[in-house]
């Protein structure tokens, strides 16, 4: 090849490759590699695309179940039965380290890959959620402090038009997810996003490179020199250097790209794809050697063939660009001409670049000179895989006694927080109603669509709360998959499957590796409980910024199916005069709870403890309260504990209704404990003042411990106990938790 | 009675509107892609929402050259019903089939959420009906009803010259207006900036109404209102008017 780079000991480390993985390759090859071979390893072996330090974690996840149809692993997205001969794809991803230094195009082109993920499995794309970590964006110290909170909302604010721009614009409605603000994001946020198509089982679709002989076709956007190398990028620590990385972020066409889907999902149902593999990460390199090494074969491509946007591209640049909104597709012999008529008639490019061969070969040639030639399955499958040291964090800091706070102005505090506050300033960003099929606006503990080509009714939640994870790995991973199975049981659902993403610092460093490890078998142990078998996801290693890892952040997100539309729920109350109720126990638990981090400005303490049998317990005494007809309204006590979700279920309505509440009878422990608890297991209802009495002894009877806790209605949250008195006005409740995200980013 | 749902690339409302036609409404419907010269066979025809031609250049300044466009100018002319949902309402503007221009929210925000619509003109093809909903009350049009439906869009904030707007006035072509709760039109209500809140005109002979709320996404209880079904079904009364054609327009149960 001309001008290629000699192959020097720089050269290699350049690439992340170290020297015993060069010996690896040469042995491999059975030679020196040459430059292109050379980037084409250092993109398949980056953790990003071959998991090589967290695959052993990863087996320990449950996988199968009864409605697994695709597992994890074995396609771009697990595949779900959902009844009726119909199912569901789904999958989470994330794109933080392009989104720090470019976030616009950077989370926009994340939620480009996650819906190429699903179509590519044959699948319809219908809603994405996402889930987003930023530094924090409030407050107005000066100084540096304040530049650093400038800068978060410049990227919480690009982020989000990001997302909104792309899904927008292709029509897949974003209608819920999470957001959470923290110091240990500042530099790194996190990118989450989550999407979710429907399928009959029958047009499941599959990424081998299936049938000696076969035409491969290039289909989509033409390949620039965007993005070149970003699975490696992404598998570095961020530093100070890292905005010089800015090539390595793709560039993002949702226009391109919602052709693109339109003209996929015709030509599979045309009959005439024997196998489809969407180039996401390392672009053309992955989807040809994962096709080939699927399906046992070779596969062997032009580059002259391939629709380039620009000249004098170098067979490195082709292979390792991420341009988006790019497909490979394996067509079967005889029927070109169907993907012809259907990319002529979308007006996109295609070209046929190559073929199906039996040799096991990746072979890359630029006319008749061979530039790659690489064995497919051991370049896909054979990368090193890495037992890291783990060791363990010291515990965390006790909780002791804390200084008094007046509950009037806490949670008036809590609910201007923005990792509490209303997501309204993001939401109204994203078209949330396309498709016509959003039952719960977002906003509500899990998301409710309805599948009109399925008929069915499905919810879906991402949830994870890092402050527990940073405490306590384990338990935190533990309680992410409880929460989100109990923003399910709150919104009428039963769970069905999960799909991870898995956010962490340099897995080099032992503590980092043994926070994944911990959060891993958390996350594995109680997905096993509420039998909601794992689908997919993605690692994001590396998520350091100089200050350090971010908090351990393993993202949940759970699928599951409501039955009948009358079990559709929501958190709001539902007008005056419904009883109130608690379902679990009142709980006490403070340490690692958002009124100690926001009130008194520390993470620290305990995180609460989970007990699966009172967790599932609670779980299923909503869903058949809610079955039954009694739940007018539905809540889970999370970040903030019982008044931030009393005051939730207050405010967050199409109209704010009061409550009375009163606690005297859960003791007269101390305000901070009583109101602010993070302790798991416990949901709030309303229910019609004539069913209180039948639906607490149904809790009772199915071994919930549940109380009455006052009645809706006036224009107060009012919170007695004993003596004590807390009102606040619903309007000032509202105005605090509506309005704080839009006032800090519209500051001037 | 036959209704065409025009898809131009990158139309994404196209399979909503279908769905609220052929299954709320029993309607015979299709899809028209937007290099077909002609859809003088259909009776209704919509121009869905959504982002054609990626909104490059301007909102709908490519799609009006799309070769199904200068059939539906001709069919509009005709006097044939042609309603156009957001980015439809835009493409009808850059098509001069309605006059003035959607320019972007004054927020320069895309917004997404609920509003209501004030009907300012029960006398149109496609505002005087009255309609059914799933409890079985009745939605009757009204000047002064305020109509429940979401929008979502980055460009919706209706401009035009100050001459123009004396007319849509005085020809009664105002057909919706946002407002409050309580029917008031206010700056608060304006989720975008359009002069005298406009969020729906129709063009003088009556037959071509652009609107930028979408009724199609509130066709349905299950999704938070029913409010839209009232303007499907004035346009396929008329429409049905128009053609003479009978057959039985219902929901399909």
């Amino acid at each position: 090849m001309k001008d290629a780079p000699a192959i020097t000991p720089e050269l290699i480390a350049k690439h992340g490759i170290t020297p015993d993985e060069y010996e690896r390759i040469r042995s491999i090859l059975g030679r020196e590699p040459n430059f292109t071979e050379l980037g084409i390893f250092s993109v398949m072996w980056s953790e990003h695309c071959s998991y090589k330090n967290s695959k052993p974690e990863l087996r320990k996840f449950p996988t199968t179940g009864p409605g697994v149809l695709v597992k994890a692993g074995e396609e771009n997205a697990g595949v779900i039965d959902i009844g009726d001969g119909w199912a569901i794809a789904f999958k989470m991803e994330s794109h933080n380290h392009p989104s720090a230094i470019e976030p616009f195009q950077g989370a926009a082109t994340g939620v480009g890959g996650i819906i190429r993920d699903i179509f590519t499995m044959g699948a319809r794309p219908v809603f994405s959620l996402n889930s987003l970590r930023f530094g924090p964006i409030s407050g107005a110290e000066n100084g540096a402090k304040q530049e650093a909170i400038l800068h978060n909302r410049r990227l919480f604010a690009g982020v989000v038009s990001g997302i909104a721009h792309y899904g927008n614009c292709i029509g897949i409605p974003t209608i819920g997810g999470e957001i959470y603000f923290d110091e240990s994001y500042e530099g790194n946020p996190l990118v989450n996003v989550f999407c979710l198509g429907v399928l009959r089982h029958e047009e499941i679709a599959r990424g081998g490179a299936v049938g000696v002989g076969n035409p491969v076709f290039y289909v989509g956007a033409e390949t620039g020199r965007d993005g070149l190398a970003g699975a490696a990028f992404a598998s570095r620590d961020l530093t100070e250097e890292s905005k010089q990385d800015r090539p390595a972020v793709q560039v993002g066409d949702p226009f391109r790209e919602k052709l693109l889907l339109e003209a996929c999902l015709e030509l599979l149902a045309s009959g005439a794809v024997a196998g489809i593999q969407d180039m996401g990460a390392a672009g053309l390199t992955c989807s040809t050697c994962e096709t080939a090494s699927r399906a046992g074969t070779g596969v062997e491509i032009d580059l002259e063939k391939v629709p380039k946007r620009e000249p004098g591209m170098t067979p490195y640049e082709i292979m390792l660009s991420e341009s988006q909104e790019r497909m490979l597709i394996i067509v079967t012999k005889g029927k070109e001409q169907p993907v012809r008529d259907i990319f002529e008639k979308w007006d996109l490019p295609y070209a046929e670049v190559g073929v199906v061969k039996d040799d096991g070969m990746m072979r890359v040639r630029v006319g008749a000179e061979v530039v790659a030639e690489i064995p497919a399955h051991k370049l896909a499958e054979d990368a090193p895989i890495y037992k890291r040291e783990a060791t363990p964090r010291p515990a965390p800091e006790p909780l002791g006694p804390l200084p008094e706070a007046d509950p009037l102005k806490a949670l008036l505090a809590l609910l201007a927080h923005p990792s509490i506050a209303s997501k309204n300033w993001v939401y109204r960003q994203y078209d949330h109603m396309v498709r016509a099929g959003t039952c719960a606006l977002p906003g509500s503990d899990a998301a409710v669509f309805l599948v009109r080509e399925a008929n069915k009714i499905l919810a879906a939640t991402s949830d994870c709360n890092a402050i527990y994870c940073a405490l306590d790995p384990r338990e935190g991973a533990r309680i992410a998959v409880a929460e989100a199975a109990r923003n399910l049981a709150c919104s009428g659902a039963r769970p069905l499957a999960v799909t991870d993403n898995l956010n962490f610092g340099n897995p080099y460093k032992p503590e980092n590796f043994w926070q994944l490890r911990e959060c891993v078998e958390g996350l594995a142990e109680a997905c096993r409980e509420f039998n909601t078998p794992v689908t997919g996801g993605n690692v994001s290693l590396y998520n350091q910024s100089p200050a350090g890892a971010v908090d351990p952040t393993p993202t949940v997100g759970m699928v599951g199916l409501i039955e009948n539309a009358s079990h559709i729920t929501t958190q709001a109350f539902k007008g005056a005069g419904d009883a109130i109720l608690l379902l679990g126990e009142p709980g006490s638990e403070l340490g690692g709870s958002h009124y100690v981090k926001v009130i008194h400005g520390r993470k620290a303490g305990t995180p609460p403890r989970l007990d699966y049998r009172k967790e599932k317990a609670v779980q299923e005494a909503v869903r058949s309260l809610i079955r039954m007809g009694f739940v007018k309204s539905a809540h889970d006590c999370s970040e903030g504990g019982l008044a931030v979700a009393l005051a939730e279920c207050c405010i967050s309505g199409d109209e704010m209704v009061g409550a009375d509440i009163d606690l005297t009878a859960f003791g007269p422990g101390p305000a901070d404990e009583l109101l602010f608890n993070e302790s798991q297991s416990r949901i709030i209802i309303s229910v019609r003042r004539e069913n209180a009495s039948a639906a607490l002894s149904l809790a009772e009877w199915q071994g919930v411990p549940a109380h009455r806790l006052g009645f809706t209605g006036g224009e107060q949250l009012r919170i007695k106990s004993g003596e004590r008195q807390w009102p606040w006005p619903v309007k000032d409740l509202r105005e605090n938790w509506w309005g704080a995200i839009r006032g800090w980013m519209e500051e001037s | 009675m036959k209704a065409a749902v025009i898809r131009f690339p990158g139309s994404n409302c196209d399979q909503d509107c279908h769905h609220v036609l052929k299954n709320e409404f029993g309607l015979d419907t299709e899809y028209v892609w937007h290099k077909e010269e002609s859809v003088e066979q259909f009776d209704l025809i919509v121009l869905p929402g959504g982002f054609s031609y990626g909104d490059y250049l301007r909102c709908g300044a490519i799609a009006r050259f799309s070769p199904v466009m200068r059939s539906v100018a001709a069919e509009a002319g005709r006097g044939k019903l042609v309603l156009g949902i957001c980015n439809g309402f835009q493409i009808l503007c850059e098509a001069r089939l309605l006059p003035g221009a959607l320019i972007r929210n004054n927020s320069l925000h895309f917004v997404c959420e609920y509003v209501q619509a004030r009907l300012e003109n029960m006398e149109t093809a496609f505002t005087h009906s009255e309609v059914a909903k799933s409890d079985g009350k009745l939605l009757t049009a009204r000047t002064g009803l305020l109509l429940r439906m979401p929008i979502a869009h980055g460009e919706g904030n209706y401009r035009a010259d100050e001459e123009t707007l004396r007319d849509l006035n005085r020809y009664k072509q105002i057909i919706l207006r946002y407002s409050d709760a309580r029917g008031a039109i206010t700056d608060e209500a304006n989720p975008n900036g359009s002069s005298e809140n406009i969020a729906g005109i129709t063009n003088r002979a009556g037959n071509v109404f652009g609107l930028m709320p979408h009724p199609e996404r509130a066709c349905d209880p299950l999704l938070g209102s029913e409010d839209g079904k009232l303007i499907f079904q004035s346009a396929i009364e008329s429409a049905m008017k128009k053609t003479k054609s009978s057959g039985p327009i219902g929901k399909r149960n």
